[in-house]
């Protein structure tokens, strides 16, 4: 997760999309976006396939026609802008490495109209391969590289240029998991170190939450949730981004009653739970519910531990090992299905086993409530 | 942006401007002259005068005139032995290029397969008119080796000599469309077979075959509707036993001058192996149906009964409704019972 | 099946495939006014021949003069049948193209008496310019197969990202497409040329009084005192054949190569 200090949220507005809507025939891909990107934030658009967060990014890059709405950059309105005119370069998801020019030839491709000597040209690409960490792979062939290695030639290609805005199309997802987590690290501190802004689309929501300041997550066509990672992740705007970040297990629940900035529960297998209004996204009405908790808000109280405000028992139904953390299932009592609840493995605490009853505990203040 | 602006700058647009010069040159050079020559089939000529009045003379004479009637089912009959043997005789070369040829070498086989298409088609009929001539390498070999004592005369000058040229001028367009689609099928489909427990025989053909089908039929009709056209290797290796529709065609044009003969006579042909195609791809459905549903034998019992009304139809319809009648209700019975097929027979396991 | 009978079969296959065109040179060098076994001696006279005849270097020329005009042509019509092929979708594609590529399934003979009766009804006289629309129609259709090919293999994203990066359309087409799809043109080309140099149907429908080689040929073919010649030049002609396809095959895998591709066998 990112470090969100205040500057970042006064900086300016660099791309601005109003009511930005998009109809492939009948289907309607974008439907009223409206957001603001700020200047050298990293922003990721984050969503399942088909949500429409590539037909955005290609948007905002111009190489699609919006149907109605605006799309803003730096204040200026993109309509009949076409892509090679506008502020912004593209790394593809393929990487698109032109296969029959030489590493060098590809990172210099768009300098060929720059007002520049052949020998500042040479320069800019040498700086720029060194910041990938590609010093020496100018003179290489470009089809004979790596996916790592394409895509990070793929960046200093467009970074050299000095867009105002970089967009990366799911630049991570041809990857294998280790080089993916390398990339992670890497893309952000390039980022930190040249200061522009980053838009990156990604359906990989741990991706998103490590890289960005600000994720906005879409659905169908639509905004979601915008906000940075750390609300998203404790403050979901809807059951369905609530699932979509990170693991959430859901109870049953009911309203009781609401008032004052307070709301009264009962939840299946918790018992009878007070929440602050702020824990329910939108209107809190009495009937049915459910109750959003995640897998680390559950503590398992092993032999020995302190005796907690809130506690409940219940059984072990499946366990799953991952070496430094164990995520168990749990049967609650009233509860009709089980509960994930995750525990760190250290020196001296020992593995629970199936069919174990355990005590767990619990904080109110760690539910959401979702009517 | 008006209406007109937004349908050519969106893609359909782009697409279909991008197409249209070589569509445009097809349409003038195609379509056109293609129009024109079944409009010609519709009109008369005297010597040189073109009578425009619209008749169907030309369709009676065509369809009555029992020479016009032999020289198109021979055409088809040569071109249905070319393809048969053409096929049948591709099919192992193109497996053993796909299975059996280290995959660096195969594009080097292909290669050597194709270049003989690629010399002029000319010579290479000609050439066989030599190798199959009285005194030609053949019957010098044969009689060298004392296979035969005096020169073999059938070999040349009639349809045997016109279906061994095509069979070999042919054969790499056979082979193709088997290979491209050997090579689409996935191996680990045939290690999953042998693994359930199938010989490699019944791998061959249970598993392959059938995946091989859309490639065989390709092959079928790209060596099958060229050659019932064709006018070099008729007119040369054909004598007067082997002369095709296209030689009567070129006849009626420069030496009778009657176009609109030859132009009936073309369309007619066209239309003839188009239906007949047709009609053969709906039986194949059909029987592969009928096969997999109620059994071989039925199938074959229905292939052979089907195929011997038409021949009795054949015979005995001209002296009943004249031979015109005869070949028109054929077409019309064989055309609807193959549209029959393909609206209520569902596409088989081999995709035809 | 087993692979050592089929090998057999294949080479056998192979040889029965060559065997006509064997038979080129070994009588194109034979010293006899017969086609046939046993063989007398060896001579060039047929060579020398050929280079006399005035009738042949005419019919060469016009053959010549065709076979580049329908190269060019039919490529460039090739060019964008393909790229709208692989990069458009636009309404009724499938029975555009279709058509497009109809003159390979179509007999000759069909594409040779449309033309000629649509020449005789507008009252224009047949000739080279007649030849050269007809055979380009013919060649349309491998022009677009190969360069299907090309294009397909060329990822598409290449083109947007030269865009990106500041390139006009046209330079774009300069600089990314027309390297990568080169090996295809030029093979289309050479393809186009050859079948046109061979093509004897619509040619001789179509001629009037400038024949082409292959017409010219079928002229001697009557006369047996010229067989041997034409031997020899059939030899020429296949010789001439052989090089531009190895030329076009070269060409073909030097593309792949450079677009760091792998071979999936041949034009087709």
């Amino acid at each position: 997760m990112r470090d969100t200090s205040s500057e970042r949220g006064e900086a300016p507005a660099i791309v601005t999309l109003q009511a930005v809507e998009k109809y492939y025939g009948e289907y309607h891909a974008l439907r009223g976006i409206s957001a603001e990107i700020r200047q050298g934030e990293f922003f990721s658009l984050l969503g399942p396939s088909g949500c429409g967060k590539t037909t955005l990014l290609r948007a905002i890059a111009g190489f699609e026609d919006i149907s109605s709405g605006s799309i803003r950059l730096d204040g200026r309105d993109m309509e009949g802008v076409a892509p090679n005119r506008r502020p912004t370069n593209l790394v593809f998801q393929s990487y698109a490495i032109f296969p029959h020019l030489t590493v060098a030839q590809n990172v210099g491709f768009g300098l060929r109209k720059a007002q520049m000597s052949a020998e500042d040209k040479r320069r800019a690409v040498g700086e720029a391969l060194e910041m990938v960490g590609l010093g020496d792979f100018g003179a290489r062939a470009a089809h004979a590289l790596s996916g790592g290695q394409r895509q990070r030639v793929a960046l200093a290609r467009a970074l050299i240029l000095k867009p105002r805005v970089l967009l990366l199309d799911e630049p991570l997802s041809a990857l294998d998991k280790k080089m993916r987590e390398v990339m992670q690290v890497e893309l952000i501190k390039l980022q930190r170190e040249v200061g522009i802004t980053f838009i990156l689309v990604t359906h990989d929501q741990e991706e998103a939450l490590v890289m960005s300041d600000r994720i906005a997550v879409m659905f169908e066509g639509g905004i979601a949730q915008l906000d940075d990672p750390e609300t998203l992740y404790r403050r979901p705007s809807s059951r369905r981004v609530a699932e979509f970040i990170g693991m959430m297990n859901f109870l049953p629940a009911r309203v009781t009653g609401s008032g004052s900035g307070r709301i009264e529960a009962e939840v299946a297998g918790l018992g009878r739970v007070t929440l602050d209004a702020g824990q329910c996204p939108g209107e809190a009405h009495p009937g049915a519910a459910a109750v959003g908790l995640r897998p680390e808000s559950l503590t398992i109280l092993f032999d020995g531990g302190v005796a907690h405000d809130r506690e409940v028992r219940g059984s072990v139904a499946e366990v799953t090992y991952y070496g430094d953390m164990t995520y168990y299932d749990i049967a609650l009592d009233g509860a009709p299905d089980t509960v994930s609840v995750s525990a760190r493995n250290m020196p001296g605490r020992r593995v629970l086993e199936r069919g174990e009853t355990t005590t767990l505990a619990w904080d109110p203040r760690a539910l959401s409530l979702f009517c | 942006m008006n209406g007109v602006t937004r349908a050519l700058r969106s893609e359909g647009g782009k697409g279909l401007i991008m197409v249209s010069p070589p569509l445009v040159y097809a349409l003038l050079l195609l379509a056109a002259p293609l129009a024109t020559i079944v409009l010609f089939s519709f009109w008369t000529q005297n010597f040189l005068d073109i009578d425009r009045t619209f008749t169907i003379a030309n369709y009676a004479e065509a369809l009555s005139d029992p020479l016009y009637r032999e020289l198109m089912l021979r055409s088809l009959r040569i071109s249905a032995s070319v393809t048969a043997v053409t096929v049948i005789l591709a099919f192992p070369v193109a497996y053993f290029i796909s299975f059996h040829v280290a995959p660096q070498r195969k594009s080097l086989w292909l290669f050597l397969i194709t270049i003989p298409f690629w010399t002029s088609y000319l010579i290479r009929v000609f050439l066989w008119r030599v190798i199959l001539a009285f005194d030609g390498p053949v019957n010098g070999s044969l009689m060298g080796l004392g296979v035969i004592d005096e020169p073999l005369t059938f070999i040349l000058y009639n349809a045997n000599a016109v279906i061994i040229t095509l069979a070999h001028a042919f054969a790499p367009f056979a082979i193709l469309p088997i290979f491209v689609s050997l090579e689409k099928i996935n191996r680990s489909l045939l290690e999953a077979a042998r693994d359930l427990g199938e010989s490699k025989a019944m791998t061959f053909l249970r598993v392959t075959l059938p995946l091989a089908m859309p490639g065989v039929l390709a092959a079928v009709l790209i060596v099958s509707i060229p050659t019932v056209g064709d006018y070099v290797t008729p007119r040369l290796v054909g004598g007067s036993g082997g002369t095709m529709i296209a030689n009567m065609i070129y006849a009626q044009i420069f030496d009778l001058n009657d176009r609109p003969m030859g132009a009936t006579l073309a369309v007619l042909a066209m239309a003839i192996v188009a239906l007949s195609l047709l009609w053969l791809i709906a039986r194949i459905r059909f029987w592969l149906w009928l096969a997999e549903g109620r059994g071989v034998w039925i199938a074959l019992a229905a292939g052979i009964a089907e195929i011997l009304a038409i021949r009795a139809i054949f015979m005995l319809g001209p002296a009943i409704v004249g031979a015109p009648g005869t070949v028109l209700g054929l077409l019309a019975v064989a055309t609807l019972g193959s549209v029959l097929i393909f609206v209520k027979v569902p596409k088989g396991r081999a995709g035809i | 099946m087993k692979a050592r009978p089929l090998a057999l079969f294949a080479l056998l296959y192979l040889l029965v495939l060559y065997a006509p065109i064997m038979l080129l040179p070994i009588f194109a060098f034979n010293d006899g006014t017969v086609i046939a076994f046993p063989l007398r001696g060896f001579t060039t006279e047929w060579f020398g021949l050929l280079l006399e005849t005035p009738a042949l270097h005419r019919a060469t020329r016009n053959s010549l003069v065709i076979a580049v005009s329908v190269a060019v042509l039919a490529t460039c019509l090739g060019l964008f049948a393909a790229r709208a092929a692989t990069r458009y979708r636009f309404p009724a594609k499938t029975g555009i193209l279709g058509f497009i590529m109809l003159p390979l399934v179509l007999p000759e003979v069909i594409v040779a008496i449309s033309l000629l009766v649509v020449l005789m009804q507008l009252g224009l006289d047949s000739g080279i310019w007649s030849i050269i629309a007809g055979h380009t129609l013919l060649c349309i259709p491998f022009s677009v197969a190969i360069l299907q090919g090309s294009f397909a293999n060329m990822d598409q994203s290449l083109e947007e990202a030269a865009i990106d990066l500041g390139e006009t359309p046209l330079s774009t087409f300069r600089l990314v497409t027309l390297p990568l799809v080169a090996p295809g043109i030029v093979a289309s080309l050479l393809i186009c040329f050859t079948i046109s140099l061979d093509e004897f149907i619509i040619a001789f429908f179509l001629s009037g009084n400038a024949p082409t080689l292959p017409v010219y040929l079928w002229g001697q073919l009557r006369f047996p005192a010229r067989l041997p010649m034409i031997m020899a030049l059939g030899t020429i002609l296949v010789v001439l054949s052989i090089l531009l396809l190895v030329i076009a095959e070269t060409f073909r895998r030097r593309g792949l190569r450079r677009a760091g591709l792998k071979d999936s066998g041949g034009f087709l």
